[in-house]
Formats: structure tokens, sequence, C-alpha cells
């Protein structure tokens, strides 16, 4: 459905999309996550037929970006960023020029707005100004007209930025529920949101992808693994050494030492495969020392988010120094 | 088919919701009961003759403060973005940008009817060069719009937009004028300067209808709406 190929965007001096490939399947919600300034907007743009790329290519529902890009502009529903409208015109005024500017017919246009304006909930707000309408009902009528002609690739830039919790909510819950008839890219910075909604994600980092894979996939991808928190009170050398010893941990970690008899705790990491947490209350046991916790710690997705988008930034000043070590 | 008769309504629409056209409705029509008032006394012959001159001049500072908006607005709000991801082409929104201010542009004469119908009341007035006249005053207006809106593709400042086109008008119109009037002037100069708006109007007011000042008139309004979409296609591609 969206197929891309070392699309690359050079603004000026700045290389802001560096050769980035990916796929989404038919029916598939793909998140695209990232900092800000990771290239996001810029990819999306370019998708969007808005802003030509300096190199590469990229194929929606079949049709080229540069070649074809009336075609690609059809099949194709964009909320941008700042959910740009023209502020004079009434929600209805606007959503009925929208589907003249797509050449939708008259029944089918009326049709639509009404199915569109129920499903983003702007109902009671059809017949307002948009310039009087508050954020959040902004954000959903541009997501009205991105849905108005039913295309069938959707390509959202931060869908829920700037509404309340329950709007946020509620967006999500659409989103989820137009997955499945709608192919869907959707950029956010917002973890939880990715979790929420989507089934794959792609991770951008300084304009390139550094990884993607559905949440678990990330989530449990191994520097990620799960890590396990002993917490017992005794001498914190001998608790370091008796844990290392203990068959399957990896590393040991000292997490608070406290002072001389307060409690102190750990993070373990244990090789894969392998589940210590028997094997680790055994020996704290058999040592003799309290034990207050033991527990096994998911890694969450921001930690994976962090821990690669800093790998990113580090890879980047070490190719830097590198390049300049050569020079 | 073209989007830029959707694109026009819009426009048009967009005017009768900006406080600026309606402050520009006014003035022009301020200016033109002032140069009507002047001539509309006993003993004048009964034509719109100078107030067509007039117009000219007035429409000066009128059309770039109708039209500085028209693309500087939208590449100043984003709105370009979410037009441009529509499927429609740079020639659509041009056009139908241009064809919408024209619309309005009749708007905004129409109320000068009432002069027709003044004239008509109080004497006899010939209406061939009133009809020219009108027929010239759209043809300028058309030229002027065209101007404003290439200037208006070329920055998101509209203040810059207007104060650029003011300019390239009063190059087009003023100058020439002026210039004319002094002394021997070289062939080639002075057929430069029959190139200028004024000139070029000044028969439609007299009542003459030549192909060659439509031509002209048309031809130059071509010209800067082409380089209206050349503008809004580099504009992306950088």
């Amino acid at each position: 459905m969206i197929s891309v190929r070392d699309l690359t965007k050079v603004f000026g001096h700045t290389l802001a999309v560096n050769r980035i490939s990916f796929e989404v399947q038919k029916g598939q919600v793909v998140g695209f996550l990232g900092p800000n300034g990771a290239g996001k907007s810029t990819t999306m743009r370019m998708l969007t037929c808005y802003i030509p790329p300096t190199a590469g290519t990229a194929t929606i529902n079949g049709f080229d970006i540069f070649h074809e890009s009336e075609q690609v502009r059809s099949n194709l529903g964009y909320l941008p960023e700042n959910v740009p409208m023209y502020t004079e015109m009434k929600v209805t005024e606007y959503l009925d020029f929208r589907g003249r500017l797509r050449r939708m017919a008259r029944p089918e246009r009326l049709k639509r707005m009404d199915y569109v304006l129920e499903r983003c909930w702007l109902t009671t707000v059809k017949h307002k100004t948009i310039g009087h309408l508050s954020k959040g009902f902004r954000q959903r009528v541009g997501l009205a007209d991105a849905l108005l002609h039913n295309p069938p690739v959707l390509i959202l830039d931060e869908p829920t930025v700037g509404l309340d919790p329950t709007q946020i909510r509620e967006t999500r819950k659409l989103v989820r529920d137009l997955g499945g008839d709608h192919t869907m890219l959707l950029s956010t910075h917002i973890l939880p949101e990715v979790e929420a909604v989507c089934d794959r994600v792609i991770v951008i980092a300084g304009g390139q992808v550094v990884a993607q894979g559905t949440p678990d996939e990330l989530r449990t991808s191994r520097r990620m693994q799960a890590r396990v928190l002993v917490e017992c009170r005794g001498p914190a050398k001998e608790v370091q050494t008796a844990l290392s010893r203990v068959s399957g941990v990896a590393e040991v970690e000292l997490l608070e030492t406290g002072g001389n008899g307060s409690y102190i705790s750990a993070a373990l990491r244990s090789k894969e495969g392998y589940d210590v947490r028997e094997e680790v209350a055994r020996t704290v046991q058999q040592q003799g020392w309290p034990l207050r916790e033991i527990r096994l710690e998911h890694a969450t997705l921001e930690e994976f988010f962090i821990q690669v988008t800093a790998n990113q930034a580090m890879g980047q000043i070490g190719q830097a120094k590198s390049a300049g070590g050569a020079a | 088919m073209s989007r830029a008769p959707v694109i026009a309504r819009r426009e048009l629409s967009g005017y009768f919701f900006s406080p600026i056209a309606y402050v520009a409705l006014g003035l022009f029509l301020l200016a033109c009961g002032a140069a009507f008032w002047n001539d509309f006394v006993p003993g004048q012959p009964v034509e719109m003759r100078h107030l067509f001159d007039w117009m000219v001049w007035i429409l000066i500072g009128i059309v770039p403060i109708l039209g500085m908006g028209l693309l500087a607005q939208e590449w100043a709000s984003g709105t370009i973005e979410t037009l441009m991801t529509a499927p429609v082409k740079e020639t659509d929104v041009v056009l139908g940008k241009f064809l919408g201010s024209i619309a309005f542009f009749v708007v905004l004469l129409a109320p000068t009817l009432l002069y027709v119908v003044l004239l008509r009341v109080y004497g006899r007035p010939d209406m061939g060069p009133i009809i020219s006249g009108y027929l010239g005053i759209v043809l300028v207006g058309g030229l002027y719009f065209s101007v404003v809106l290439f200037c208006s593709s070329l920055t998101r400042s509209q203040v810059v937009a207007a104060a650029l086109a003011a300019f390239i008008l009063a190059l087009l119109t003023i100058v020439p004028f002026y210039v004319a009037g002094q002394a021997s002037l070289p062939t080639f100069w002075r057929g430069v300067l029959d190139q200028a708006v004024y000139r070029r109007y000044a028969d439609f007011s007299k009542g003459v209808i030549d192909t060659g000042n439509i031509i002209f008139f048309l031809a130059v309004t071509a010209v800067f709406l082409f380089l209206t979409v050349k503008v809004m296609e580099s504009r992306r591609w950088k």
C-alpha cells in the first residue's frame, strides 16, 4: 500500500531525511515514531506530494509520488501537523469545499459529509465558524477532511497533539476503528499512543529508520531484555558477588547501596531464556539476608525509544569524530 | 476538468468575510463618488470619461489591498499545504484565485452603475463610451489583479506583497504617464511608453474598442498569471 525506497530530502545543507525505506501493508496502522526534528513531518510531506524528494522514491496504492502525483493525492487523506484551515469558513462549508476540490458528486458529498461529521463528533458544531472552534474541534475537522473522500490511505501527522485526555482516547479509538479499512501511517512522539493503536512501529531518528517491528517485538528485542529487581539487606559487595554467581545472571548492577545495614537494591540482567527469580530468591535466603522485594521488570517502549534514539545520536557523534580523525 | 471554479467560489465568498475588503470597497466608492461629483454639474458633458480615467489611478491603491492576501495568506497560515495535497494543479489554484478576485472586482464596480442611472435621469448620455469604459476597466482590473497575485505568491507577508504590487503598478501606469509628458523622446522609448496601462486604456474611455488594446491587456495578464504558476511550482521545489 505504502512502499518507500531510499527516500531522501536535503534542505540547503541539512540532511533532513536520509535514505528511508519501509513498507506498510494494506489495512495496517503503522506508527511513525521519533523525537522532534527526526524527519517525520518531512517524510510525510514527501509522501503526500507536498514537497518533492531530493532522491529516492515511494509509491502509494501503486502510484508513484513523483510521476503520478495527482492519483496519489486522490488516494490519500492527509492531516497536516498544525491543521491549517480557512478560519472564516463554517465547518460544513469547509468540508463541502474540500469535497468539491476532490471532485465528489453532490449526493456522495452530502452522504460522506454526514458520515464524517458523525464519525468525528462534529455534529454539534457543524454550523460554527472554524476560527471559533477550540484546538480539539479543529483537529477533528482536519480528520473529517482527511476521511471525507474515503481514501484507501490515511497519513496523519500527530493526530492527537493539543487534545485533552478524553479527546485523545476518542481519537485513538477512531484510529483503531478505521484501521483495517484504511491503511494508515501516523506520526507521534507519544509512546503510549503507539502501543494503543499501532500494529507496527517505525522508529526514526536523525532522518534514518533506526528500528521497526510490532510494539511487542521492539519491547522484547534483544537489547531490551527484561531485568529483575532485587531489594534485600546485606553487605553490598557480598550481595553483588553472590548474585552474579547465580546461574543465568549476566550482569548485576547495584542501584542503591544505602548505608551499612540498610536495604540495597540491585538490577539483574539475565542471559537469554533464563528466568532467574527463583534461584536469586534461594540464594538470598541461604545467605540469610532479609529479602524485601523481587520483581521482574518489563522494558517499556519508552526505554527502547530512548535507547535507540540516544544510540543514534551517539552514533552520529561517533561518525563525526571518526570522520574528523581520518581527515 | 479544472478545479479553478471551486477555488474561485471559495475566494469570492472569502472576500465577503474579510474586513479589509470592505475597507477597500468603501475607499474605492468614496474616491469614485468624489470624482463623479466633481463632474456631475450642469454644463458638463453627460459622460463618465473622467470617472473612468480616475478609476485607473484609484485602483492602483485599491487592488493591492484587495489582492495582497490571495497567496501570501495561504503561505503564512499554512493552508497551502492542505490545498496542494488535494488533487489540484498549481494552474487551478492560480486561475481560481484570479477568477474569484475578478468576480469580487465586478461586485466592487456594481455600485458605480448608479452613476449611469443618474446620468440617464438628468441627461441623455451616449451609452457607447460608457459600455466600452466598463469593459476597459474590467480589463485594467484583470491586469492589476494578475500583478498583485504574482506579488502575493512571492512572500508570506501581505504588506510586502501589497507594497511590491503598488510599486509595479506604478511603473506600469503612473511613471509612463508623466515621462510621456516630457519633451522630445526617442521613438523607441515613445514606443515603449505606449505600452503603458494608461495609454492603452485611454481609447476605451473614449469609446474606442481596439482589438490591439484588448490583446495588450489580456497578454500582460496572462504573463503575470503564468509567472505566478511558475513561482508556486518553484517554491515547493526548494
